[in-house]
């Protein structure tokens, strides 16, 4: 049975209070090796976005109406990653030939999203906690925007960061690591505003 | 139901069918470029061709043959090439090639831009003459313990153009371990004058593939495949006296130079030729070019033998090629006459040489040498 949550409602706690990134830590290696610059950031969260809702949407039907059918629930992380991988190339030669220029942006980002543990994750908890169609969509889309922003304030955060006396040996990743942290405690204010788990 | 157990691997494989399937077709339909125009030198020549492949190859289906020596990997840069349409921004894998300047004139690597649209191209004229040649293999010669002499003949009495100094890439076939075809350059050592017979000198390299090949796999009479003619280095200028420098299997273009003008007849100017080897068993062509000396006045031969085997009687100069280099420039070349450097050899040799040539005032846009790693 589907959760009765309201749109909206899920909505707003996929990309604030249960953001995939800074409540679940998921999808943390590109979110710490891509946000070094703004506009990779961008190109990276925007392409995350496309393919999450349209993976969560595919996985949707492909687990409801054929793993459920057959009663092979069990084997749906290896055919939720199946799906990923052959969305992801699929979009990425779609869209190449529709806007050139979008596909520049991207880069290898696209490629590179096949393996981020937040897009099976996303399909994963949309699994677990039964959602219908439209709290799916909802929830893919929001899920995609949350780790945008997520990795858009990192990425604004780590620009500044960059011009600040940082000791040596915490450079790099692991002062990325402690403003992840101080990221994700400010976020825990989040917590309990809106109960979606 | 006893075969309930192969419900879960049908359908994962069903899954995974389908979505291949639906890739091929997106594939089919949304790579299908139809044909596209490629208009080159403003219009000179037109071809017509199958879009979706990159640049470089779709060239060299119709036999334009960019130089490239990494095969379309971008590693090597060399496949450059003007742009004049609007093929977007340059990639991340051509920004280490391309100079700020290149970048301005819309310089690319062919390797790496797709062919989608109608394009409009800069080639060289010269580009064109490159084609790719089926030889035939005459005689494998060895001229030492590490080197050998290559002789082949074109096939089809086809005929090749070229300038003394240029050189071919051998196109290796896959064989032993090797799964992949290689090219490896190497100099024409034979005079233009000869069309459709090429010689090539081939030093052993370990380990090399192109090398290994040749000596280890190639037979007379089989088929070798070549693409030439490639590289600029040639003669300049019609008075200089020349001072040629080989070592080793550096000798191939400096003797299609010397042996090209030699039949031409040029007798302008001096010639002084240092052919540098390791020992004594290394030396190679000394009869050759001792006899060419007798038949060419303007011809001066100077074999160099780093360590002669004290048995040999080797009466000549020995020592690095920089040390009789040095003599001559001192002792028995005319100060006021001006002079050109033609190297070819190791980095370490040419690099030697050109220290040597620049401190008797020979001016570095008078040296002129090709460099083999």
């Amino acid at each position: 049975m589907a959760p009765d949550i309201s749109p909206i409602i899920l909505l707003l706690a996929s990309i604030f209070t249960s953001n995939i990134l800074l409540a679940n830590f998921l999808g943390m290696c590109s979110f710490i090796t891509i946000s070094k610059d703004l506009k990779s950031a961008n190109g990276l969260g925007l392409a995350v976005i496309l393919v999450m809702t349209v993976t969560t949407v595919i996985n949707y039907a492909v687990y409801n109406y054929i793993l459920v059918f057959f009663h092979i629930e069990y084997l749906r992380f290896i055919v939720f990653i199946i799906v990923i991988a052959a969305v992801v190339q699929m979009l990425e030669m779609i869209i190449e030939r529709l806007s050139p220029a979008l596909y520049m942006a991207l880069g290898i980002f696209l490629p590179l999203i096949t393996v981020n543990c937040a897009i099976l994750g996303v399909s994963l908890f949309m699994q677990i906690r039964s959602y219908n169609f439209v709290q799916t969509v909802v929830y893919g889309l929001g899920s995609g925007v949350g780790w945008w922003l997520a990795i858009l304030a990192l990425a604004a955060i780590r620009q500044k960061v960059e011009k600040a006396p940082v000791p040596a040996g915490l450079k790099g990743p692991g002062i990325t690591l402690i403003i992840i942290g101080l990221m994700a405690m400010a976020f825990i204010g989040f917590s309990g505003m809106l109960n979606v788990q | 139901m006893g075969l309930d157990f192969l419900t879960a691997p049908l359908i994962v494989a069903s899954i995974s069918v389908i979505l291949s399937v639906i890739i091929s077709v997106i594939d089919m339909i949304v790579n299908n470029y139809g044909e596209v125009k490629l208009s080159i030198n403003s219009g000179k020549k037109i071809l017509t061709v199958k879009g979706g492949s990159s640049l470089l190859s779709t060239l060299g289906e119709q036999d334009i043959f960019l130089p490239s020596a990494c095969g379309g990997r971008a590693t090597c840069g060399v496949c450059k090439i003007k742009v004049k349409s609007d093929v977007g921004p340059h990639l991340p894998t051509e920004l280490p090639f391309i100079s700020k300047e290149e970048m301005q004139e819309n310089i690319r690597l062919s390797c790496q831009i797709k062919v989608k649209t109608d394009l409009e191209l800069e080639i060289p004229e010269e580009l064109f003459a490159i084609q790719k040649y089926s030889t035939t293999v005459t005689s494998i010669r060895d001229l030492t313990p590490d080197i050998k002499e290559i002789k082949c003949t074109l096939k089809d009495s086809q005929q090749i153009d070229f300038r003394a100094g240029q050189y071919a890439q051998f196109v290796v076939p896959p064989y032993g371990k090797i799964k992949q075809e290689t090219q490896r350059a190497y100099s024409i050592a034979s005079p233009p004058g000869k069309k459709s017979e090429l010689d090539f000198i081939v030093r052993l390299v370990p380990g090399g593939i192109a090398t290994t090949y040749v000596f280890t796999v190639l037979k007379e009479g089989d088929t070798l495949d070549i693409i030439a003619p490639l590289g600029d280095f040639q003669l300049h200028g019609e008075h200089e006296d020349m001072l040629c420098i080989a070592g080793g299997s550096g000798m191939a273009p400096i003797q299609a130079m010397l042996f090209d003008m030699f039949e031409k007849k040029i007798n302008g100017r001096d010639i002084y030729y240092f052919f540098g080897v390791a020992t004594s068993k290394d030396m190679f062509y000394l009869e050759l070019f001792r006899d060419l000396e007798k038949k060419w006045p303007v011809f001066h031969f100077v074999p160099v033998i780093a360590a002669p085997d004290s048995g040999s009687g080797w009466k000549g100069e020995t020592g690095l090629v920089t040390q009789p280099l040095e003599k001559y420039l001192n002792d028995k070349l005319p100060e006021d006459k001006p002079k050109q450097g033609y190297l070819c050899g190791s980095p370490g040799m040419i690099d030697a040489c050109i220290k040597v040539l620049t401190t008797h005032g020979i001016a570095e846009d008078s040296i002129f040498y090709d460099k083999f790693a």
